[in-house]
């Protein structure tokens, strides 16, 4: 890893750090979220920027993990720390089942299965609705959402845990894409042939890959649960599948600083939206079309493709 | 109503689901065949037609038509300015993607939020209905073998409509129609040639840009005519497409992607089953029984259940 990357990377991790004490409340409120957020893209871009795996249901590992961490506290009364650890395990449980059956396909037919198994989770979400209050939700008892003597609910807490998560996910990104095994990843994204002519394991590496992305996703589903205390549908609907795609190309796919400058980005395009016309996600249609049309690269690929040969 | 009865109207109920599923699938499935790209923006080809249907029949009442004339007119429009939308797109983003499967369904996810968003700006968040041109209620027979013999006797609520019945023989009519038009005719002799082998097609001067743009817009007015068809049973919304497209895809996969006879068998079974598990259990159920059916379809049967394997 250069000094160079280094220093970018913790350059964005002390700038959020010092966001902390400058933001106005809205925006510090904004950023908190968006970091949360960014989490679950990170998540994304591992399976879909470096390994090539275009899935269409990522919700359902984000849901898995919001769930899982939800459900356990919500029933059970299980306190934030470790129910944030069940829903983490939980996420990772379902990427490893997808994924050893959605990944005997590939290409087209592998976004179909991916959607299709997540339509299915998000349908068995409002099936057994006397367990997960079905498409309303619900809400996590604010007794529960607090790790030791620090509330969850406090604005300033909150922000500090999405910043010590989203710091954990963007460094473990940069670490893993220089990773002798990330780069088998970009193999595999390139030219999946000649990595198996090489004597890789292809079929492993993508379910490893895949297992990380989900976790990470999950990761981010259940840190939203216990930062933001609501648990509802809407989170495994195809819509938040579309998000981290969406977020993910905006910010520039296979690049580590993608994800967040998406997600940063969308977050405020659609905030500006909504403040217009209630058919915000026109917004969400008109950037997939142009970015796949004219700048499939996303912001921080079209950096390094002009400026930046070697931006991880 | 005892279960017998029960099962028969559960049955007509699913064959109208039936037979629009079809219909739209096999625009789906007309488009992946000869493009081999997967339009995710389906679904709202279909929520189009409906939309245009209330809007052709609402402008033509305000001329003073009447309901039947009113909604042939809707049946024709309709789906030609959704064709003619769809043709839009192909030749603008479409062919500017040179095909590529993985950004189409990118782009087409990003076209279907902006239909959809569209939709909702001019037209609105509320459903509205069309008039049926005709709706007689019809009640059925049941026999049964019981003490005094063999009877025949009416259920209470075992009824469907003229205008229900006309949709499934409407949809037969006219899936007949698209398989003489791909066999039979010129046209459609141009698309199955575009199908095989592009390049061979172009060597020949067949326009295979033009055949896309027609194929899309064709693909798109089947699902528009689907959505003209349902609209007097359900009513028009801005949101109708999602589940369309999703039954679609369901059908089209479990059909075997790009074969018309597999696609319309799908849908009978999909349409049937989705009826009968509807209304014995949920339609939730339905839908979570079908989508992991498709997933698995797909993992360890990709050529589909009735395709034939290709290479």
């Amino acid at each position: 890893m250069s000094r160079k990357d280094l220093t970018l990377h913790l350059g964005l991790v002390a700038l959020l750090f010092a966001l902390h004490f400058i933001l106005p409340a809205y925006h510090h409120g904004i950023f908190a979220r968006v970091m949360v957020l960014a989490v679950y893209a990170v998540g994304y871009n591992i399976a879909f920027g470096y390994t090539g795996l275009l899935s269409l249901g990522h919700a359902m590992f984000f849901a898995a993990g919001m769930y899982g961490m939800g459900l356990v506290s919500y029933h059970f009364g299980v306190p934030a720390l470790p129910a944030w650890f069940v829903g983490v395990a939980c996420a990772a449980a379902l990427a490893f089942v997808v994924g050893l059956l959605a990944l005997r396909t590939q290409d087209v037919s592998f976004m179909i299965v991916t959607l299709m198994f997540a339509q299915a989770a998000y349908l068995i979400i409002l099936y057994f609705s006397e367990v997960t209050r079905g498409d309303d939700g619900f809400v996590i008892p604010g007794a529960l959402r607090a790790i030791g003597p620090f509330d969850l609910s406090d604005e300033g807490t909150r922000y500090i845990v999405a910043w010590i998560l989203f710091s954990t996910a963007l460094l473990f990104s940069l670490w893993l894409v220089r990773h002798p095994f990330g780069r088998v990843l970009v193999a595999l994204r390139e030219n999946e042939e000649r990595a198996r002519l090489l004597g890789y394991d292809t079929g492993r590496r993508k379910l490893a890959s895949l297992v990380i992305s989900g976790t990470i996703s999950g990761a981010a589903g259940a840190a939203y649960a216990g930062l933001f205390g609501y648990v509802g549908g809407s989170f495994a609907g195809v819509q938040y599948s579309i998000f981290a795609l969406l977020w993910v190309l905006l910010g520039g796919a296979g690049t580590v600083l993608g994800p967040f400058i998406g997600t940063l980005f969308m977050f405020y395009l659609i905030d500006l939206a909504t403040e217009v016309t209630e058919a915000y996600m026109l917004i969400a249609g008109v950037v997939l079309v142009l970015l796949t049309l004219f700048a499939p690269q996303g912001i921080v690929g079209e950096i390094r493709r002009r400026l930046w040969k070697d931006l991880p | 109503m005892d279960f017998g009865p029960y099962l028969l109207l559960a049955m007509l109920e699913g064959a109208v689901l039936a037979a629009v599923l079809a219909l739209m699938a096999s625009g789906l499935s007309l488009v992946f065949g000869v493009m081999r790209v997967v339009n995710v923006a389906h679904g709202e080809f279909y929520m189009l037609g409906a939309v245009m249907a209330w809007v052709v029949t609402q402008f033509l009442a305000g001329l003073g038509g009447g309901a039947a004339v009113n909604f042939i007119a809707a049946a024709v429009l309709a789906p030609l300015i959704v064709c003619a939308i769809a043709a839009a797109a192909d030749v603008t983003i479409l062919k500017r993607l040179d095909y590529d499967p993985e950004r189409v369904i990118v782009a087409t996810i990003g076209l279907l939020y902006v239909i959809q968003q569209a939709t909702l700006m001019g037209y609105g968040p509320d459903a509205r209905p069309v008039v049926a041109p005709f709706n007689q209620r019809i009640a059925l027979p049941w026999f049964e073998f019981g003490e005094n013999g063999f009877q025949m006797y009416y259920p209470w609520g075992l009824s469907t409509t003229s205008y229900k019945l006309f949709v499934i023989v409407a949809a037969v009519v006219l899936l007949f129609a698209l398989r003489l038009f791909m066999t039979r005719s010129r046209a459609g002799l141009v698309m199955r040639a575009t199908q095989l082998d592009r390049d061979m097609a172009t060597a020949f001067g067949i326009p295979v840009e033009k055949v896309y743009a027609l194929v899309f817009g064709a693909g798109a007015a089947l699902a528009a005519l689907a959505g003209v068809l349902i609209v007097p049973i359900q009513q028009a919304h801005y949101l109708m497409g999602g589940d369309a497209l999703l039954l679609s895809f369901i059908v089209v996969i479990i059909g075997g992607l790009g074969s018309l006879a597999g696609t319309v068998v799908a849908a009978v079974i999909i349409g049937m089953s989705d009826g009968i598990i509807s209304v014995f259990f949920t339609p939730t159920l339905a839908k979570i029984i079908a989508t992991l059916a498709v997933a698995l379809v797909l993992v360890f049967r990709p050529q589909g259940l009735f395709g034939v394997k290709t290479r």
